[in-house]
């Protein structure tokens, strides 16, 4: 204990919903344990909940991540029309489905981006970051923004894709693809990438079980869960897909699976699109009254994971509770087991390998020397050990 | 204008708070260091550290914890500096000013020189704040 | 027909301890038990069922405090939830984070938001709370004024 320093990896450094301080305990070079504290960005979004109506509530738990900003509305329509006991039509089913996928797509390229500059390969980050733009204007053109897309409803969507909008939708689609060989080629056949991801923090699929974690992080350690196919919702039953998994439970196995998921979510969205010109235009939606008293759950597979949804309803327009579980709440617990054995530098891609959102570790970092309180390390100190450990590796295979 | 405010409008470097966010504002702030947008050739930069930064930008609504942390930032910063509300939230407190544990909008707190307002703002408009605020440095 | 039968096998395989238990529709089980038999039920679903635990839900109702601990059939697709209701003056109950980490947060979580005890919870310290509302404050509570 005596000779052990603690690394504060944040507080302003928003993991998704829960911005947290982690507490790396290091010895020497070596994460010993890790301690977090949340609590730096509750919003009392359950509460809050609890004072909308059922249509607020949909802009609200939009904003509960950004990046998520589909899984949440969805998982809440899915609960919603759990208890209104309503089904949306086919043609909602796809436009959700497709609204789904494509943010998984932006994801997935955020989190690569992000990991590549955490290795010092800025290259991949800016490239993955601007094949991501194209999804985003593709956004834009559907939903009118960017980010929150607001398309969701109980009972349907908003907005129709109509005629242009799948024709771009499609180019942008087979564009993607050939930017996702590249990508894909780039990290899977790097020799570097290679020695700085594999057997990184491992997580084996009993710690898997025993953390309750889900989305890429399970399905890199083996477990094959995926609740679009488990508890099928939306479009997902009505077109082929698969489920992407591999045994090593290591940082590469999850860029692995994200970079493979990609190709699957490029598959759905062009099968929906072909659903959508099937379907009777303007047919988004089912008329919902009324939502009876009950309790109902929802769930639906963000980027990360499973998103799960708890309402209790008494009949009146607001719900009485409310309870959101999103997928980084149990994959981030999970750093107390992939963290600890690795090296400081090490851990840095470790943490990022769950896709917390990772871009703000470098403001805040700071590694205090645990007797006299002095200032070792700074995030940005942090990432450029991380790269300079990258660099030995350049050099040793040269 | 001064030497000093010569090279200050050059070279804005930037230390992005982020509150009680929902990190869309965040995403979208590291969005334009990236090749679509690339401010960097405005010269403005993201930094780690409060102490050399000339910007600090607030995103997300604040919390009861957050507020004395960004206080901290704040008296951390070598004056003058410049805070720049971002997003709804940063404004107002967004949808989540009516929460339990809001602590007030950024400029309740710490005074504000500029407002770029939007859930979450666009890029453009980042840049378009930012352009205004280099133009206020005379 | 077919549900019923699901959720009754599950109910029968328990050991002692399940009250009463319902389909709230399809693929959706809530079990009612006995708050004393919380840990040998969970233990059930997880080590023999091989279940995995998503969330638990708490809220305070008209007959006391509730929460439903949702484990999630991965390979039939279907939620099911075990449910305990505490009374008002003793909100207590035995603490899941020994069994599977992953109840961990949640737990400390809903001591603080609700004032629910945990008993041998293996890390009570605060998780949220600290800083943005005081001790012994339950903002989820019916009878919390902001
Ligand atoms: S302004 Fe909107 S996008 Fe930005 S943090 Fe607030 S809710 Fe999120």
């Amino acid at each position: 204990m005596a000779n052990q320093k603690i690394i504060p990896v944040g507080p302003y450094h928003p993991l998704q919903e829960e911005p947290e301080l982690f507490k790396l305990y290091c010895e020497g070079e070596t994460v010993r344990d890790i301690k977090w504290e949340t609590g730096y960005n509750h919003r009392g979004i359950e509460k809050l909940s609890e004072s909308k109506t059922f249509e607020q509530v949909f802009f609200l738990v939009e904003r509960i991540c950004g990046i998520c900003s589909t899984s949440h509305p969805f998982a809440f329509a899915n609960c919603m029309e759990e208890i209104a006991q309503v089904e949306p039509p086919d043609r909602a089913k796809y436009i959700r489905s497709i609204v789904g996928e494509l943010e998984r797509l932006h994801s997935h390229y955020l989190w690569l981006g992000l990991a590549g500059h955490f290795l010092g390969y800025n290259t991949v980050w800016m490239w993955a970051w601007k094949y991501r733009e194209p999804i985003l204007d593709l956004f834009e053109i559907i939903s009118g923004n960017r980010n929150s897309y607001a398309m969701f409803k109980i009972g349907g969507v908003r907005r129709d894709v109509t005629g242009d909008q799948i024709a771009l939708a499609r180019k942008t689609m087979s564009d993607l693809k050939k930017k996702n060989d590249l990508l894909t080629g780039a990290v899977m056949d790097d020799p570097v990438i290679h020695a700085r991801t594999k057997g990184v923090g491992v997580l084996t699929r009993e710690d898997v079980m025993d953390y309750a974690a889900v989305g890429p992080t399970a399905r890199a350690s083996g477990w094959d869960i995926d609740v679009r196919r488990d508890d099928p919702y939306a479009a997902y039953d009505m077109v082929e897909w698969k489920v992407i998994t591999a045994p090593e439970g290591d940082v590469f196995a999850k860029a692995q699976v994200r970079l493979l998921e990609n190709y699957e979510s490029i598959k759905i969205i062009e099968q929906c699109l072909d659903g959508l010109e099937k379907e009777p235009e303007g047919d988004t939606e089912v008329k919902v009254r009324e939502i009876p008293e009950g309790i109902g759950t929802g769930r639906a597979e963000a980027p990360r994971g499973e998103v799960f949804h708890f309402v209790k309803t008494d009949g009146s327009n607001s719900p009485v509770r409310h309870k959101i579980r999103a997928p980084s709440y149990v994959n981030i617990a999970t750093f107390r087991k992939s963290c600890v054995g690795q090296t400081i530098s090490d851990a840095t891609i470790s943490l990022a390998a769950v896709d917390p959102c990772y871009c703000c570790t470098e403001r805040m970092a700071f590694a205090y020397d645990w007797h006299t309180g002095r200032k070792i390390y700074d995030g940005n100190q942090l990432v450029e050990l991380s790269k300079q450990k990258t660099q030995q590796i350049i050099k040793n295979n040269a | 204008m001064g030497l000093k405010n010569f090279f200050l409008k050059k070279s804005l470097w930037v230390f992005h708070f982020a509150g009680a966010s929902c990190n869309n504002c965040d995403i979208e702030i590291l969005d334009i260091l990236t090749p679509r947008y690339d401010v960097e050739r405005f010269g403005v930069q993201l930094v780690g550290s409060p102490r050399h930064a000339d910007v600090i930008l607030v995103s997300g609504s604040i919390n009861q914890r957050d507020k004395p942390r960004l206080l901290e930032v704040y008296n951390q910063t070598s004056k003058p500096v410049f805070v720049v509300a971002f997003g709804a939230c940063g404004c107002t407190g967004g949808v989540f000013a009516e929460g339990n544990t809001f602590a007030g909008p950024v400029d309740q707190i710490v005074p504000v020189d500029a407002y770029i307002p939007g859930c979450p703002p666009k890029p453009e408009a980042m840049i378009s704040g930012l352009s205004k605020l280099m133009q206020t440095i005379s | 027909m077919e549900q019923q039968s699901y959720i009754e096998n599950i109910q029968q395989q328990l050991p002692e301890g399940a009250t009463g238990s319902q389909v709230v529709r399809k693929n959706r089980y809530v079990i009612d038990i006995r708050t004393e038999s919380l840990l040998q039920m969970a233990s059930h679903l997880y080590h023999n069922l091989r279940f995995r635990f998503i969330i638990a839900s708490a809220f305070e109702s008209k007959q006391g405090f509730e929460i439903l601990y949702h484990f999630s059939d991965d390979e039939a697709g279907s939620i099911i939830s075990l449910h305990v209701i505490m009374p008002h003056d003793k909100p207590e109950v035995d603490s899941l984070a020994n069994m599977f980490s992953g109840a961990n947060w949640i737990e400390r979580e809903m001591r603080e938001i609700l004032g629910i005890t945990f008993r041998n919870h293996p890390e009570p310290e605060k998780l949220l709370s600290e800083g943005n509302w005081a001790e012994g404050v339950y903002p989820y509570r019916k009878n919390y004024k902001s």
